[in-house]
């Protein structure tokens, strides 16, 4: 099985720039999972989780909408915002939902407003899937 | 003549100016820093992302209901010229030569029978070339009191730009910045941001699969590549400018000293002479009594 080179790439800074067994990504009609050979696709990304395996151990970053796209050199996920989750906590979490419930409330066309429910249901899963992954990797 | 009273006011002036050189070199080295890794750190994604935009066209190249982001207006009669320069002086020749190469892409296109609008960010650039261009500029904005450039700033730019093109203001864009190479070189660089695809030959067409679909895609990505680009050119231009500045407040620095090694010489050659002339007056006043 060959590898896939996997680069995230935020407008501040690159993120990940690593070889990988295979990538799960939030694209905005569903998660699809890229492994290596992929045929070329863009996608553009809803706000979610991307779920990067190497060796059979995830590491997961958590994206606000981007743009994804697989080239025969690999997946290149250009985020507007992205986290790797092991640098969040729960108070952060909990000011971002707050701050996307805000945005969802003075959204005002019913896109912004979808988007913005979008980020406040992604945020919301983070915080349920932080109790899920192994103690230590969120502090609360 | 210049007496010692002169000569010692003058190396006293020259010594503030070098600590105040000295100063502003030190402060630029510590900005610049910052504002280097900013510049660096931004570069992949703005590349990726004109790469991504690249393809999209190449895969786009030659369909009827083209976005005019991506392929124009169909002509090229109305040019846009977006110069970004620093906000203050004192950095050499950065500022100038970008203005310099956005001078002569301007006439070329006068030349040409263009039509040539220009829109400055950045205070240095609009002093030149409203001098030269006073009724063609549409537009100055100043980034002064902007203490961090953020992306939210690069976003209302890009906003302001696609909203003049989407009035049909102008055909084609091109945006007049500095990319940071090192300290000591900065290379004025022109990069055309609308129309975004530019065919340049070779190109390996690769059959994407669109989700949701290609034009969302692009509807997309690119108002967001305008922003991008200008976001990295605002990075690069910051960490140009403090690198020049350090270069520059360097060898000012480096300046004074050599002057006030110089006047120090003269004066104390003055000081000499004073003193061997006194010497002579009162041993000459001696003999003659």
């Amino acid at each position: 099985m060959a590898d896939i080179k996997i680069d995230i790439v935020a407008p501040e800074r690159q993120l990940l720039s690593a070889e990988a067994d295979s990538v799960s990504v939030p694209g905005t009609e569903g998660y699809f999972t890229v492994m290596g050979e992929h045929a070329p696709m863009m996608s553009m990304l809803k706000p979610g989780f991307i779920t990067v395996v190497t060796d059979d151990r995830p590491d997961i970053y958590y994206v606000r909408g981007g743009f994804a796209e697989v080239s025969p050199e690999g997946l290149v996920i250009l985020a507007e915002e992205a986290q790797p989750i092991r640098e969040f906590d729960r108070p952060r979490i909990e000011t971002a939902i707050q701050e996307a419930r805000d945005a969802m409330v003075a959204a005002e066309t019913d896109r912004d407003k979808w988007g913005a429910e979008l980020v406040v249901i992604s945020l919301e899963n983070l915080l349920i899937e932080a109790a899920t992954l192994e103690p230590g990797s969120i502090a609360h | 003549m210049p007496s010692l009273k002169d000569l010692k006011n003058r190396i006293s002036s020259v010594r503030s100016t070098q600590k105040i050189t000295k100063a502003m070199q030190m402060v630029a080295a510590a900005k610049f820093k910052r504002a280097e890794e900013a510049a660096e750190a931004a570069r992949p994604y703005a590349t990726r992302m004109a790469a991504m935009t690249r393809a999209l066209g190449i895969d786009y190249a030659g369909r009827p209901d083209l976005p005019k982001l991506l392929a124009g207006t169909g002509s090229d009669r109305t040019h846009l010229l977006i110069v970004m320069t620093a906000e203050r002086g004192l950095c050499g020749g950065f500022n100038s030569s970008i203005a310099r190469m956005a001078r002569d892409h301007a006439n070329r296109l006068i030349a040409a029978g263009k039509t040539v609008k220009i829109m400055t960010i950045g205070k240095k650039g609009n002093d030149v070339l409203r001098r030269l261009f006073k009724d063609r500029i549409v537009e100055t904005i100043t980034l002064r009191d902007v203490r961090q450039i953020g992306y939210a700033n690069a976003e209302a730019l890009g906003e302001k730009i696609v909203a003049r093109f989407a009035a049909g203001e102008f055909d084609v864009a091109t945006l007049f910045y500095s990319r940071f190479n090192s300290v000591i070189s900065q290379e004025p660089t022109a990069l055309q941001i609308i129309p975004a695809y530019v065919d340049e030959g070779e190109n390996e067409v690769l059959s994407y699969e669109f989700e949701p679909s290609e034009h969302g895609i692009l509807a997309e990505i690119l108002p967001r590549n305008i922003n991008v680009q200008i976001f990295a050119a605002l990075l690069e231009n910051g960490a140009g400018e403090m690198g020049a500045k350090m270069s520059a407040m360097d060898s000012a620095t480096r300046n004074a000293g050599d002057m006030i090694d110089k006047l120090t010489l003269s004066y104390n050659r003055r000081r000499q002479a004073q003193i061997t002339k006194e010497l002579i007056e009162i041993i000459s006043g001696a003999e003659a009594l």
